[in-house]
């Protein structure tokens, strides 16, 4: 280090005299040691064998079939040797994995991550793409959806959104596939051929996209913070098709026109700080990205009451942060063939642990627990307690009717409850603590298994939290 | 700039045939190159540097559907224009702009130029440097008439394409030459296709250079397709004087209708128009 302090060159020097001069003395130059690190440019992940360094890391944990994989030498585009996967029948597990390096690579010289394929049958790869890293928690990740692939070798070119990033890479390619129904295809074989990044230059016409290219306006409350979806770059391939590929949110730069409302981190998570009114918008490469998110914040956000300390034996709770929760089936049945159209529950909000159910579209919605799990004895409770804050204007007419059904589909009995419009208060939480023997026509409650909400359509939105049964 | 002398490197299996050959014989220097240009002396040279409508000492327009209100013979979608919002001088560029409106009673506006009975010459190199508009259904050209159209017609005229795209192929470009017996289907034509690139992200030089004998089809700095006298299927009409057209079409025989992935407006932008002898 010492010696590396004489190479200083005669422009710093001179530099250095005068900022001497100026500034007695303090300055410092960077060393000559300064520089940094670069990694190589090697594009190939599979050309005949394994390239340099590259691994092979099934998703074992996820349920992955680790012998799926192969390196076959019968079959291949070019060359001697394409890779395999064995595609799992329904049921039986799926491909997955990652080829990740040992040694980082430079990857930014390059547009595309390009191979050639072919199945067995046609099939659509459910996921492919790059950019798996857990060091980075996949950063950069790349997936194409739902990628048809045909019985005869073609190529196939998976855009990079923004190559400049990508200078410390070490997740090359990765994919899942698996029959997701016992309809879809499975038990077939795909090969991959001459994997490799490469600098195509026939990409053109970036359109990135944000919340899916939609303009959406929302509420935001003040210390809730929120994360941007629908992050997707799109790119015109040399055959004139777009192609569209989900980019991790690292690949934008994100803006808020007013700092002071909210944030926007590297990784899409927005941070509300203060009231106002401010508009989240984002560039991939210096793109300006389609889609846009108006938070309106006029408040801080408003939790259910906590529910006083109980001793265990004296509650049994269905759905609170202040009690241990029985399991519940779900918190939205879906009833669809029925006639529900209600959306949400599924799973509930949850407010950086502060879970919150937000039922919307609300006609009829259920709380199952008979299915798969035991079915609630509140024979020893006496009153139900719930907490609701409707999202929306109250009219006269509007309710919500609370329904409870014991033994359900064997003997099924039930009561139901109805809160009027004048027992609810528009955006306020009113607690309700309803005695069981109010639900007549219930009669036995040793095996609740449904809870339902009921408003008709007269009441669409509605948060509930505190859902639990005491004494 | 202007005097520069383009060379190329003119197809694989000719640099094989040479290569055999001069290893075979006698070793002289290797010259596989072909002159792209020659001419070099500055007739017309339209640099698009002035804000606003384009010359019209040099520049007319064609309005509407063509003549007989059905696309110009070819089934195209746009009604032609001469308003500022299809066509304007911008920042050093002429810009063509094909918007998606309700006008006329069709679906879209462009604008068409030429220059007939302003410019009109025989013989000469022509070309243009061009960013092309990009689509499916998109149809820009550069391409010139025979200047007796109008007691001649068409094909009997005479036209040569220089640049004709499909907005969906974008790495493709089209050159043709259409005349009597050679006309729409039958022209005589040539795809090139650039490697590594696209004609919608960026300039390209766009070129013939025609004497009596041919017709020199360039783009760049690549020489891609010669045609002579001899290879037409009819009358060669390639030797009287011929007016510049730029235009760019939506749908119709040659690309197709857009489709829902067609992004509009779409601009073409021009560089400029330069004519040598």
């Amino acid at each position: 280090m010492m010696k590396n302090n004489r190479y200083i060159n005669t422009r710093n020097t001179l530099f250095s005299a005068i900022v001497l001069t100026l500034l007695l003395g303090c300055e410092r130059n960077f060393s000559e040691d300064v520089a940094f690190a670069t990694f190589p440019p090697n594009g190939d992940v599979f050309i005949d064998t394994f390239s340099a360094g590259l691994d092979y890391f099934p998703f074992v944990d996820g349920g992955a079939d680790p012998e799926a994989f192969s390196v076959d030498t019968q079959e291949f585009f070019a060359g001697n040797a394409s890779m395999r996967f064995d595609v799992p029948p329904f049921g039986v597990g799926f491909v997955g994995a990652t080829f990740n390096t040992t040694v980082k690579r430079d990857l930014s010289g390059f547009d595309a991550l390009t191979f050639y394929a072919k199945a067995s049958q046609a099939a659509d790869i459910n996921e492919i793409g790059f950019g798996i890293e857990g060091e980075t928690g996949n950063k950069f990740q790349v997936t194409t959806q739902n990628l048809q692939i045909s019985t005869q070798w073609e190529k196939y070119t998976i855009p990079i959104p923004d190559p400049s990033k990508l200078f410390n890479q070490t997740g090359l390619f990765w994919l899942a596939e698996g029959a997701e129904n016992e309809f879809d295809e499975g038990g077939y074989t795909l090969w991959f051929d001459e994997i490799k990044f490469e600098k195509t230059g026939t990409l053109g016409q970036p359109r990135p996209a944000i919340l899916n290219g939609a303009d959406v306006q929302q509420p935001g409350f003040v210390n809730i913070g929120q994360s941007l979806t629908g992050l997707t770059q799109t790119v015109n391939l040399e055959s004139g098709e777009n192609i569209t590929v989900i980019a991790a949110p690292s690949y934008f730069d994100f803006s808020s026109s007013n700092n002071g409302v909210a944030q926007v981190n590297e990784l899409g998570n927005i941070s509300v700080t203060g009231l106002g009114q401010t508009t989240i918008t984002a560039s991939l490469a210096n793109n300006p990205a389609e889609g846009s998110l108006e938070l309106n914040v006029e408040s801080a956000f408003e939790f259910a009451p906590t529910p006083p300390s109980r001793a265990p034996e004296d509650v049994i709770s269905v759905f609170s942060d202040a009690y241990a929760n029985v399991a519940v089936d779900y918190f939205n049945g879906f009833f669809t063939p029925d006639g529900q159209t209600t959306q949400g529950g599924s799973p509930p909000l949850d407010f950086n642990g502060d879970r919150i159910i937000n039922y919307t579209q609300l006609n009829f919605v259920g709380i199952g627990t008979f299915l798969n799990v035991a079915p609630i004895n509140a024979s020893a409770m006496t009153t139900l307690h719930i907490d609701i804050k409707v999202n929306e204007a109250i009219d006269p007419g509007d309710f919500i009717r609370i329904q409870l059904l014991n033994s359900v589909g064997n003997g099924e009995t039930s009561g139901s409850v109805t809160l009027a419009a004048s027992d609810l208060r528009q955006d306020e939480w009113v607690s309700f603590d309803i005695p069981l023997a109010d639900f007549t026509g219930l009669g036995d409650r040793s095996q609740i298994g449904l809870l339902f909400f009921v408003s008709d359509s007269t009441i669409s939105d509605i948060f509930v939290d505190n859902i639990y049964y005491y004494r | 700039m202007l005097n520069r002398k383009r060379k190329i490197v003119k197809n694989t299996v000719y640099q094989v045939f040479m290569g055999l050959f001069i290893s075979s014989f006698i070793g002289c220097e290797v010259d596989e190159t072909q002159t792209v240009t020659t001419l070099t002396n500055v007739v017309l040279s339209e640099e698009f540097d002035t804000d606003g409508a384009p010359n019209p000492d040099v520049w007319g327009f064609d309005i509407g559907r063509g003549p007989n209100g059905d696309g110009w013979g070819n089934q195209e979608l746009q009604y032609y224009t001469d308003r500022p919002t299809n066509v304007a001088i911008e920042n050093g560029n002429l810009k063509i702009t094909v918007r998606q409106e309700s006008f006329q009673g069709v679906g879209y506006t462009s604008a068409r130029l030429l220059t007939k009975n302003r410019f009109e010459q025989a013989y000469g190199r022509f070309e243009a440097r061009i960013q092309l508009p990009t689509g499916q259904g998109i149809w820009p050209a550069f391409w010139m008439l025979g200047a007796d159209i109008d007691e001649n017609p068409w094909p009997g005229a005479g036209e040569i394409d220089i640049m004709e795209y499909r907005g969906q192929n974008p790495t493709i470009l089209v050159g043709s030459v259409h005349g009597p017996g050679y006309s729409a289907g039958n022209a005589i034509s040539k795809e090139y296709e650039l490697r590594n690139d696209r004609f919608d992200t960026g300039y390209h030089i766009f070129g013939i250079e025609w004497s009596p004998v041919a017709i020199n089809f360039y783009v760049d700095d690549v020489l891609y397709n010669q045609i002579t006298p001899e290879d037409v299927t009819g009358e060669w009409v390639f030797n009287k004087p011929f007016f510049l057209l730029m235009n760019v079409a939506v749908g119709g025989n040659f690309v197709g209708p857009p489709n829902s992935e067609t992004r509009f407006p779409q601009t073409m932008l021009v560089d400029y128009v330069r004519v040598f002898n």
